[in-house]
């Protein structure tokens, strides 16, 4: 009789074999997935910065320059998030639920600074760094970094949108939103090119448009302690959209439209007038219109009156659950600090915080209209401060949109019933 | 042996050599148990636990923004939802999406499916050539299929000669997203009509064609009541993918113009707004529609009843 055992037909001798590779196999595998795990990185700790995409590489010169001057301290490595800042939080909020320590720092849309803080998902700042990162710096920024009484990130970059026009078109920028939209429908009579590309799309931008009226007539959306304040400024505000949507300077795609189409309409030659944020002006040139281009601040609603625009940009917080908390603040401070700053302006096109930084040299050659863009970031406008803001510019796009639709009768009780169920976050929008 | 009636015997036939078996059938049943035990564990660990989560979220108050808010308040969030007009109004947007897609699928499958059955040359390159659509990522088709329709850049307002930008407006973008929809979903139902069309024995057409029966009286009399399975079972699933449309409306608009989804109110609540409780509300809300139309169509219409018309 040959040696069978417990499976049929196999001797003894090959079971054992086939066993023995078997465990070997099993062994060899765990010993490599154990290697993997075990592995220590040696060196400095590592700080993962959470960022957009930065097109032009500035901000990866940056993170360079810092971990090499923190002389061995710390080595910031860049995540990139997606190009779109709804997709950005959407990444960031996940993870910071979650708790998850991976994160160090991290690039915040200037209207994220409430719901982060309240949620305690990042780190107030204090002490001698909080002083350097907020010296010189222009009001908007501060602002938006700051929530109930702290400061709660460093500002990198800011944003404002300005008036662009054809000069060769128009003699005179218009300094209100009546007449701009009075001089467009007198240049559509005369046949010439006579669209004002705005961003009407069911978006963010909506709500920067809407923001920025309100605030340019006098008026608020919610105030500090949640209080809806909607008054006779959001009726002018939603009134002016009205009548540029129903006019004929409103682009065909105007309820599609986001930032990049309404440059594109612009550089398409059929519009005269453009509300859109600086980086039309270099695009502007490889399109080969910016010879034609002029620049003006954004139309006030009141005239006499400056206009307050619902400013944007990036700070830089601390997460709560980052291991290396301290390391991280200092990284921050080297990231925002001035050279970096005047680089990112030249190279990215971002707009510095620093009020020093819009006159120098080099910045006035690159911005011709460095000054406007100084003024509107110090004498800013800023989106409601609350913690259930996505719920809130939720609630102003859906009632906005199509801009065409807005009743200026009853929109503002309709925005008032919207926004304070979005501020309750119990209700569904 | 008196109380043992005729009827009773074979039973009890049947049940001394079952006595018997027993011992064995038990060890190969707790073999079969452990064997699949770690399957099916996982398969309900994945499948259940993420559902009966999302049942006891929807009974709380619960918003990742507000850790330390969260409570019990039973079924309010479903009363929010269901009070809610942008509830209702996204219903409506689904089924008119549902509807209209899937009815037009049916249609232009089953020419398809007839196409692709009755070929008689290139019958590997059509059926290749007619999967294509399918085949392609759903967000790559979409952006192409918004590219087509934008004023700017696209081929169909210049071929139609348009001025407005159909994008812009309810009735355009409803067009191009069914439109969209309807291209990418139609192979997948004619391939299940296909399937179908091939149990339908050739013998009963040419019997029908020599008592003079028209190619319409063979289609409805003899194709379709043969094919009634398929057909049901091609419909349930194109049902059930159809009310949960969200690629194709994320890509072209993120639900504006009047275009939201269910499952679009879902992602926005859940992701968007980080209110755990209000979204899974809607989940637990989505996942009963869906199960009701899967009863419908297999209690009411007798999907998956066996082919041969029993009910």
């Amino acid at each position: 009789m040959t040696n069978v055992t417990s499976i049929e037909g196999v001797s003894r001798r090959e079971t054992d074999r086939v066993r023995r590779a078997a465990i070997a196999l099993i062994a060899g595998m765990l010993a490599a997935l154990l290697a993997g795990c075990g592995a220590s990185s040696k060196g400095p700790p590592t700080l993962s910065w959470y960022v957009f995409p930065e097109p032009s590489g500035s901000f990866a010169t940056a993170a360079k320059n810092c971990s090499a001057a923190s002389g061995g301290k710390y080595r910031i490595n860049i995540n990139l998030l997606s190009t779109a800042s709804d997709q950005q939080r959407v990444s960031l909020v996940r993870r910071l639920a979650a708790k998850d320590s991976s994160i160090d720092i991290l690039a915040m849309d200037v209207d994220w600074t409430a719901e982060f803080a309240t949620a305690k998902w990042i780190r107030p700042w204090s002490g001698p760094l909080k002083a350097q990162v907020t010296n010189g710096l222009l009001a908007g920024p501060i602002a938006t970094a700051t929530w109930q009484g702290q400061l709660f990130a460093a500002p990198i970059n800011s944003n404002t949108q300005l008036l662009w026009y054809r000069k060769d078109l128009v003699p005179n920028p218009p300094r209100t939103w009546d007449q701009m939209i009075t001089d467009a429908i007198a240049l559509a009579k005369q046949g010439k090119p006579h669209y004002i590309e705005e961003q009407g799309s069911q978006y963010e931008g909506l709500v920067v448009w809407f923001n920025s009226l309100v605030d340019s007539a006098g008026g608020q959306i919610v105030t500090g302690n949640n209080q809806v304040v909607l008054g006779p400024s959001a009726k002018t505000a939603a009134s002016i959209m009205q009548r540029l949507a129903t006019s004929v300077a409103a682009d065909p795609s105007l309820n599609t439209d986001q930032e990049d189409q309404a440059r594109t309409g612009f550089e398409a030659g059929k519009a005269a007038f453009e509300i859109n944020y600086p980086f039309v002006w270099p695009a502007a040139a490889k399109a080969g219109i910016q010879g034609k281009m002029g620049y003006a601040l954004f139309p006030t609603v009141t005239p006499g009156s400056a206009p307050r625009v619902s400013i944007g940009g990036y700070n830089l917080a601390v997460s709560s659950y980052s291991k290396h908390p301290q390391l991280a603040f200092q990284a921050i401070a080297c990231l925002t600090q001035a050279t970096n700053q005047v680089r990112d302006a030249i190279k990215g096109g971002l707009a510095p915080v620093t009020a020093s930084i819009y006159d120098q040299p080099s910045i006035a050659k690159q911005y011709p209209f460095h000054a406007l863009l100084k003024t509107q970031i110090e004498h800013y406008g800023i989106r409601p401060k609350t913690a259930a803001y996505a719920d809130v510019s939720l609630a102003i796009q859906k009632a906005l949109s199509p801009t065409s639709s807005i009743r200026p009768g009853t929109v503002v009780s309709t925005l008032r019933g919207e926004i304070k169920k979005a501020l309750s976050s119990g209700a569904l929008i | 042996m008196s109380a043992v009636t005729p009827s009773e015997q074979p039973v009890a036939a049947a049940r001394a050599p079952a006595q018997h078996l027993t011992e064995r059938a038990r060890g190969e049943r707790r073999l079969a148990a452990l064997l699949v035990g770690p399957a099916a564990i996982v398969m309900i660990a994945v499948t259940a636990y993420p559902i009966i989560d999302a049942v006891i979220l929807s009974l709380q108050r619960s918003d990742l923004r507000f850790p330390g808010a969260t409570k019990f308040i039973g079924l309010a969030n479903y009363g929010h939802v269901l009070s809610a007009p942008a509830w209702w109004q996204d219903v409506l947007h689904t089924v008119i999406i549902t509807v209209i897609t899937v009815a037009i699928q049916f249609v232009l499958g089953m020419l398809l499916a007839l196409a692709m059955h009755r070929t008689v040359f290139a019958r590997g390159a059509l059926r290749a050539i007619a999967l294509v659509p399918y085949g392609i990522v759903a967000v790559v088709a979409a952006y192409s299929w918004q590219y087509a329709f934008a004023l700017n850049s696209g081929w169909i307002p210049k071929l139609l000669g348009l001025t407005g930008d159909p994008l812009s407006h309810q009735f355009g973008t409803y067009v191009a997203i069914i439109i969209t929809e309807v291209w990418k979903n139609t192979p997948f139902m004619a391939l299940l009509l296909l399937a179908g069309l091939a149990l339908v024995p050739d013998e009963l057409h040419e019997a029908a064609k020599v008592d003079g029966a028209t190619t319409w009286q063979r289609f409805t009399r003899i194709t379709v009541p043969l094919m009634k399975p398929a057909i049901l079972v091609a419909l349930l699933f194109r049902t059930l993918d159809a009310f949960r449309i969200f690629d194709t409306i994320y890509i072209f608009n993120q639900g504006a113009q009047g275009t939201e989804s269910i499952s679009m109110l879902n992602y926005s609540t859940l992701l968007n707004r980080l209110n755990l409780g209000l979204g899974s509300a809607v989940s637990v809300l989505l996942f009963l529609l869906v199960a009701l139309i899967a009863f419908v169509f297999i209690k009411g219409f007798g999907a998956g009843a066996a082919p041969g018309g029993a009910k």
